[in-house]
């Protein structure tokens, strides 16, 4: 690989954008959990809700903060690097963008403040409001978001002149062929990344022997999410690549590896895929598997990347995003049903479920990490695809330039997802002055103006 | 419809970075007085952004926005100029966001090196805003003048957002910090008036398109105002800063008037100064305006939600209003 400014402005993007969508893959799955503790906490006579809402909210604040601090670089990399992405699709990108900002950004940023510190001061039901907004809020900002990645996916309302894009529909541009597969993908890896989240730190504490009054409560709400949403995700992703078959089939040939079209196309679990010899070494094949998946037919036609000479994206980072992500998918349906099996049949949770939760923990992080790889790597060369390619849009800055900001933003990055790992470990090993806290706090004593009890 | 729409989204632009400017000034510049302040002070001052800083660093997200969807061309070519600052502000403003959530969070040890975050990130984030207007204003060129230029403004800029935090915390704080509060606003306040005086002396000199608009009859009549109402206003302030009685009173809400209006009029000589010019002497609104039916769509929002925006933003301020207290969870 070499170091050229396209290469090296890539890599800046790549690293800003994991980085960032880290924080906001929890806030947006974690802000409907919490608002679901907030509600049990005001109808049922449990304080335990409480306590796990108390407990909760405080990783949620900072999870929050380290979103919103690390989306203000989106903001301004389109324009630092990408300049002509925006003099190009302007029209049609600023506006998406620009919602996004108006209808979830203020809304979420400012009833944080209030969801976070306002519980003695508004009453319960402006607070419930408020927890309920930042909720919709994050749901908001990956409507907007998400619709604009889909229109660079599938574009369509547009019209090009003199090279630069127009608008023809609104309603065709927001609500494109890809979007309503991605929009449900998006959202249920969020609420997936909580659950595990949630289950695994609550699993940690158990083995630690640092457990509240309502960890086992958290652990449960996270089995029972996880073991119905991962099947469902997996049922979502299977529909998002069929649509992607339609729209975008060089990336279906660079996920499942196949280079020459052919009918009855094996299923490659594992190999090492070679673009220069065009050919996948040590291939572990499923025969006919991939033309089933994809034609629901054991001979159906699966085109290949001969088809596409020269505009199809690099094979092997697709390749391995997505079975990695299918196997970080495979093992949140095991595990959360082997949870859930413990649950219901045995009714306890035995020190391997546990451990296996444990390990859990960040597997959502994995998984939507790998998935976005394969889709965003996987519409390369283009940025909107099959209309303006990635290499027209880059700006120029000196190699130096990009090398020294890659390295900065790098060992930025590294800090402080060490910092925050370490706090969330911090914050979870503290059992003692939370328990004091909720037994201090008597109803009698309780901080709601309006005892809603 | 094509003539207005430019100009609608340039006064949007202004305004949404001079809110900004004036509303994470403040937080910025508690973030720079941090250093002076003991450890149970400093737990204060940071309880009295707790509530708002997400939503002042918002206003900034809305301005880039507004430039983005706007004026396309002109943010590519802003934004590439100011590759470098751009990118240490960023850092700057990563490091300080995070670093008062994990300073209470992270636990006692770690506390020291937060408190350093915070304070270096918001100086990064100040100065490197600085230089970014100063660059900005002396039309993204680069020679000895202008880079002196955006030297004088990256060193300034920190100032106001010193006075703006000090005011702030004469609002929100009593006793010994409020008397200390005071007292750096009173040394903040000077190197402020300096450098708006030689910024607006330098303006003109380093740009001879802003010194033709200013200086010819009868233009400078109806421009006399500005300046005569920054003075004024000024000499108020260190007046009252004088008055700490008055401000013990409660009267510590007129510093933070008196610096906004300073800020308001030092936005309305440089919105004259620019205009026509998105990118002085290279690129009118117009030229970089987008599409008439794209701005037309985006506005349709804005008028239906800014209105709410500031709204909901009042109610919040209403609901924290009052002394700063240490911030709760809601279990006391």
């Amino acid at each position: 690989m070499e170091f050229d400014p396209l290469t090296l402005a890539r890599i800046q993007f790549t690293l800003n954008i994991s980085f960032h969508i880290l924080f906001p893959t929890i806030t947006i799955g974690l802000a409907w959990i919490l608002l679901y503790f907030r509600i049990r906490f005001t109808t049922s006579q449990n304080r335990a809700w409480e306590y796990a809402y108390h407990f909760w909210v405080k990783i949620f604040a900072l999870t929050f903060a380290l979103g919103v601090v690390s989306g203000i670089t989106m903001s301004f990399q389109f324009g630092t690097n990408w300049p002509g992405f925006i003099e190009k699709t302007g029209n049609i990108a600023g506006p998406l963008l620009g919602y996004e900002v108006l209808t979830a950004f203020f809304l979420e940023a400012t009833f944080l403040g209030i969801m976070l510190f306002g519980k003695d001061r508004v009453s319960n039901r402006v607070h419930l409001i408020a927890t309920a907004l930042v909720a919709i809020g994050t749901a908001l900002s990956a409507f907007w978001i998400l619709s604009l990645n889909s229109w660079m996916q599938t574009p369509q309302g547009y019209s090009i002149v003199d090279g630069k894009f127009f608008v023809e529909s609104w309603m065709a541009i927001i609500f494109n062929p890809s979007f309503p597969y991605r929009l449900t993908h998006m959202l249920l890896a969020s609420l997936l990344t909580s659950a595990f989240l949630i289950a695994g730190v609550s699993a940690w504490r158990f083995i630690r022997g640092v457990d509240g009054p309502a960890t086992l409560l958290v652990l449960k709400t996270g089995i029972v999410m996880a073991a119905i949403l991962a099947p469902l995700q997996i049922f979502t992703g299977d529909l998002h690549g069929l649509n992607t078959l339609e729209h975008q089939p060089a990336k279906i040939a660079a996920m499942e590896g196949i280079w020459q079209t052919e009918e009855g196309a094996p299923f490659t679990l594992f190999g090492f895929p070679d673009e220069a010899r065009k050919k996948t070494h040590y291939a572990i094949e499923i025969p006919k598997a991939s033309s089933l998946i994809l034609t629901h037919e054991l001979n159906g036609e699966v085109m290949g990347l001969n088809e596409f000479e020269n505009e199809h994206p690099p094979v092997a980072i697709v390749f391995w995003s997505f079975r990695i992500m299918l196997a970080v998918g495979t093992l949140m349906v095991l595990i959360s049903w082997w949870g859930l099996w413990s649950i219901v049949k045995k009714s306890s949770l035995s020190k391997p479920v546990l451990s296996a939760l444990m390990l859990m923990t960040f597997s959502g992080w994995v998984a939507t990490l790998a998935g976005w790889y394969v889709t965003e790597v996987g519409r390369q060369p283009w940025i909107v695809y099959g209309l303006l390619r990635t290499s027209d849009v880059v700006a120029q800055h000196p190699a130096i330039t990009l090398v020294g900001t890659v390295i900065a933003y790098a060992l930025l990055y590294v800090f402080l997802l060490v910092s925050y790992m370490g706090t969330l470990r911090y914050m979870a090993s503290k059992p003692a002055e939370s328990l004091a806290l909720l037994q201090a706090q008597s109803p009698a004593q309780s901080g709601r103006p309006q005892g809603g009890v | 419809m094509d003539y207005a729409l430019p100009l609608i989204f340039m006064a949007i632009m202004g305004v949404a970075l001079l809110v900004y400017v004036v509303l994470d000034g403040y937080d910025l510049g508690i973030g720079l007085l941090t250093p002076l302040a003991t450890e149970s002070e400093k737990d204060t001052m940071i309880a009295s952004i707790g509530p708002y800083w997400d939503a002042n660093e918002t206003w900034i997200v809305l301005g880039v926005g507004v430039l983005l969807i706007a004026f396309p061309v002109a943010h590519g070519i802003v934004l590439t100029s100011l590759y470098l600052p751009a990118t240490i502000m960023l850092m700057g403003l990563i490091l300080r966001g995070v670093a008062f959530d994990f300073r209470v969070k992270a636990g006692d040890h770690q506390r020291r090196l937060w408190n350093y975050a915070f304070f270096v990130g918001s100086l990064i984030a100040s100065t490197a805003q600085g230089w970014m207007l100063g660059a900005y204003v002396t039309g993204l060129t680069i020679s000895p003048i202008n880079i002196a230029f955006s030297c004088l403004i990256a060193l300034t800029l920190p100032a106001l957002y010193v006075v703006l935090g000090a005011a702030w915390l004469m609002i929100k704080t009593e006793g010994e910090l409020l008397e200390k509060a005071v007292k750096w606003g009173r040394v903040a306040v000077v190197p402020m008036g300096v450098a708006l005086l030689c910024i607006s002396i330098a303006t003109p000199l380093v740009s001879p398109t802003i010194a033709d608009k200013w200086f010819v009859l009868p233009n400078i009549i109806g421009l006399l105002p500005i300046p005569l109402i920054c003075v004024i206003t000024f000499s108020a302030l260190i007046w009252l800063m004088y008055r700490i009685d008055l401000i013990q009173a409660g009267y510590g809400w007129l510093v933070m008037a008196g610096t906004v209006l300073i800020c308001v009029m030092a936005a309305l000589g440089l919105a004259y100064s620019l205009f026509p010019y998105i990118v002085i002497d290279k690129l009118t609104v117009w030229q970089a305006a987008s599409a008439t039916n794209s701005l037309l769509f985006v506005l349709v929002g804005v008028v239906i939600v800014l209105p709410a925006i500031i709204g909901y933003t009042i109610f919040v301020y209403k609901v924290f209003s009052g002394k700063a207290t240490t911030l709760s969870y809601g279990s006391k």
